[in-house]
């Protein structure tokens, strides 16, 4: 049964099976642990990031493909069901028809860039995503009449998603069994079944030829795999479950603009979670994601304590001062790298 | 007579002013090892690469069981039956030995593509990849990380590769350069065993000699990308142009040698 789910992909290693427990336990019972709104986005944030950081290491870490334009598809997947829902009204009819056009829409462009540039070297690949993310970002921000331009556009989710939706009269454990719970499990089961998704594609025959391929792309063509085929139905896949954790954060934040799924900011965020966590390893995703954002989202807080605690001797509370956060991070980050150059996943396994 | 399993017809190919390999036209017939020899440098591994795919020719025309195949890729000609074993060790070099001969396994089969099977219940690609693993005396290795072997183990891995793909023709680029000379016997009663077969086809570039006496039906000689010598292992061994060309310059002495 495990074995299934997890597509005879087990963590291998004590540790990280009893990190991987605890994340998805916490995240399972997120609203009931951990009340209050900004606990209950972390874990929705933590979601849709594990989502797309494993279509993204699907590319990265198990093809080798260095690609540029995954906020690109996760902005397709946001604006395609975000702006349905604005402009045609807040039903299930139309946000399962702005994913489909999203999905449509997302794998259609990765067709085009993957058969106009997944023959060429993975440098120019890489060029190209860059050069197709940027023109879309302008677009998105330019048509600002359809799109909101820079300052996005806030909607209304389903009826049974809203906040105001209330299933029980009295709270459970002290949580509202509201819509917007309803909402939050919706993100977290979407986002477990396409991790497990992904997990059971990396451990398919084909995606035993993805690792082949990013291991020795000659070779593997010498042993009968047509490479560009397989690159760019990986590219593919990665897409469509991009554009799936953008319609997942639509929904969530009931807001599309952006800054929150097609800045290059975030760009760079799916790569530090890919790395710290372990490239070709889609656990990787999940610790990485976990981290990184309880990190950037509890860094600030908790450095905001020491600098209290540590009032009064010299230098130390200014070193440890919330701005600094970003420091830290950094810090952080380089250590990481340094000392788990496997990432933690890469290391954890290991060790055996 | 039947149509040869693999032929070649005026092949080509220039590197810019550079003739690399010139209008080599030879057919090659079931049931036979022809050993290709020539100095370093004549295009013995230029002229696999173009029967292989990883070259495409400029003139001339690959063809296989009489069928043109110039215009295949290397993928299309693998899955067409040409199996290649590299002089230059081309392994997948992080992932373990049994991985790199399976996925070999796998490519031969109907499934290779499949986006939801679980790789690891296909255990018959793993049983026929522990087979070709057995047949060059490194199932002990099994699980070892392909990059960490010895040289002479990867040699093995390369050639055990190539067997897992069950080829109908079978080119060895010098299956046994570096090895060590306890290690050589294992492939050589390899390719003992696959000429026993008696009806695969099997192209051997070798510089060891005795190696190609032994083994040869048939040995052509390449010098400067032409063909300039095509028959019985002894006739052409003694004929002028090869004592010249080829086996002349230093008697007793290895080719590799002398060419430094």
């Amino acid at each position: 049964m495990l074995g299934s789910l997890l597509s005879d992909d087990l963590p291998r290693s004590r540790l990280l099976a009893a990190a991987l427990v605890a994340i998805v336990a916490a995240l399972a019972l997120a609203p009931f642990l951990f009340p209050g709104a900004a606990a209950i986005n972390t874990a929705a944030k933590i979601c849709i990031f594990i989502v797309l950081v494993a279509s993204y290491d699907l590319l990265i870490g198990y093809t080798g493909i260095v690609s540029f334009a995954h906020t690109m598809f996760f902005g397709i997947g946001a604006y395609g069901v975000g702006l349905g829902l604005y402009s045609f009204g807040a039903t299930w009819p139309v946000l399962f028809v702005g994913l489909l056009v999203a999905l449509v829409a997302g794998i259609a462009l990765a067709l085009l860039i993957g058969l106009m540039s997944l023959r060429v070297r993975a440098i120019f690949f890489a060029m190209i995503t860059l050069a197709v993310a940027s023109a879309f970002m302008i677009l998105a921000t330019q048509f600002s009449e359809f799109t909101g331009g820079e300052d996005g556009r806030s909607f209304k989710v389903p009826e049974l998603l809203r906040p105001a939706t209330k299933f029980l009269d009295a709270p459970v454990l002290g949580v509202d069994i509201n819509g917007r719970l309803a909402a939050y499990y919706l993100v977290f089961a979407s986002a477990a079944a396409l991790f497990l998704l992904a997990l059971r594609i990396v451990n398919s025959p084909f995606g035993r030829v993805l690792q082949a391929i990013r291991e020795n792309d000659m070779r593997a063509e010498a042993l009968g795999y047509r490479v560009v085929y397989f690159r760019t139905v990986a590219t593919l896949i990665a897409a469509a479950m991009a554009v799936a954790a953008g319609a997942l954060s639509a929904l969530w934040l009931r807001y599309t603009g952006p800054d929150t799924t097609l800045s290059f900011a975030i760009m760079l965020d799916i790569l530090l979670m890919v790395v710290i966590g372990g490239m070709g390893t889609m656990y990787g995703a999940v610790i990485g994601a976990s981290l990184f954002i309880l990190a950037q989202n509890y860094l600030q807080r908790l450095m905001g304590l020491a600098a209290e605690a540590l009032a009064g001797v010299p230098v130390l509370p200014h070193l440890v001062h919330p701005d600094r956060w970003l420091l830290w991070l950094g810090v952080l980050f380089v250590l990481s790298v340094y000392y788990f150059p496997s990432g933690i996943v890469g290391r954890l396994r290991g060790r055996k | 007579m039947s149509v040869p399993v693999l032929e070649t017809r005026d092949l080509t190919i220039r590197f810019g002013g550079h003739v690399a390999v010139d209008a080599v036209s030879c057919a090659f017939r079931a049931g036979t090892l022809t050993a290709i020899v020539g100095p370093n440098g004549a295009g013995k591994t230029t002229y696999f690469n173009l029967i292989s795919g990883q070259l495409a020719a400029s003139a001339g025309a690959v063809l296989l069981d009489g069928e043109d195949i110039t215009r295949l890729g290397a993928a299309g000609r693998a899955t067409r039956g040409i199996g290649r074993a590299f002089q230059i060790t081309n392994l997948f070099p992080n992932l373990t030995v049994i991985e790199n001969v399976r996925l070999a396994v796998q490519a031969r089969a109907d499934n290779s593509r499949h986006l939801w099977s679980r790789w690891s219940r296909h255990v018959e690609w793993i049983a026929r990849a522990e087979r070709a693993l057995e047949e060059v005396n490194l199932i002990d290795q099994r699980e070892t990380i392909a990059a960490a072997l010895p040289h002479g183990d990867k040699r093995k891995l390369e050639v055990a590769i190539m067997m897992a793909l069950e080829p109908h023709v079978f080119m060895f680029d010098e299956p046994t350069a570096g090895m060590s000379v306890d290690e050589v016997p294992v492939i050589l009663d390899l390719i003992h065993k696959l000429k026993a077969h008696g009806d695969k086809t099997i192209l051997l570039v070798e510089h060891k000699m005795d190696v190609v006496r032994s083994l040869a039906d048939r040995i052509i000689v390449l010098h400067n990308g032409q063909l300039v010598a095509d028959g019985e292992p002894a006739a052409v061994i003694a004929s002028p142009i090869v004592q010249e060309a080829y086996l002349g310059q230093a008697p007793g002495r290895k080719p590799e040698a002398a060419h430094g």
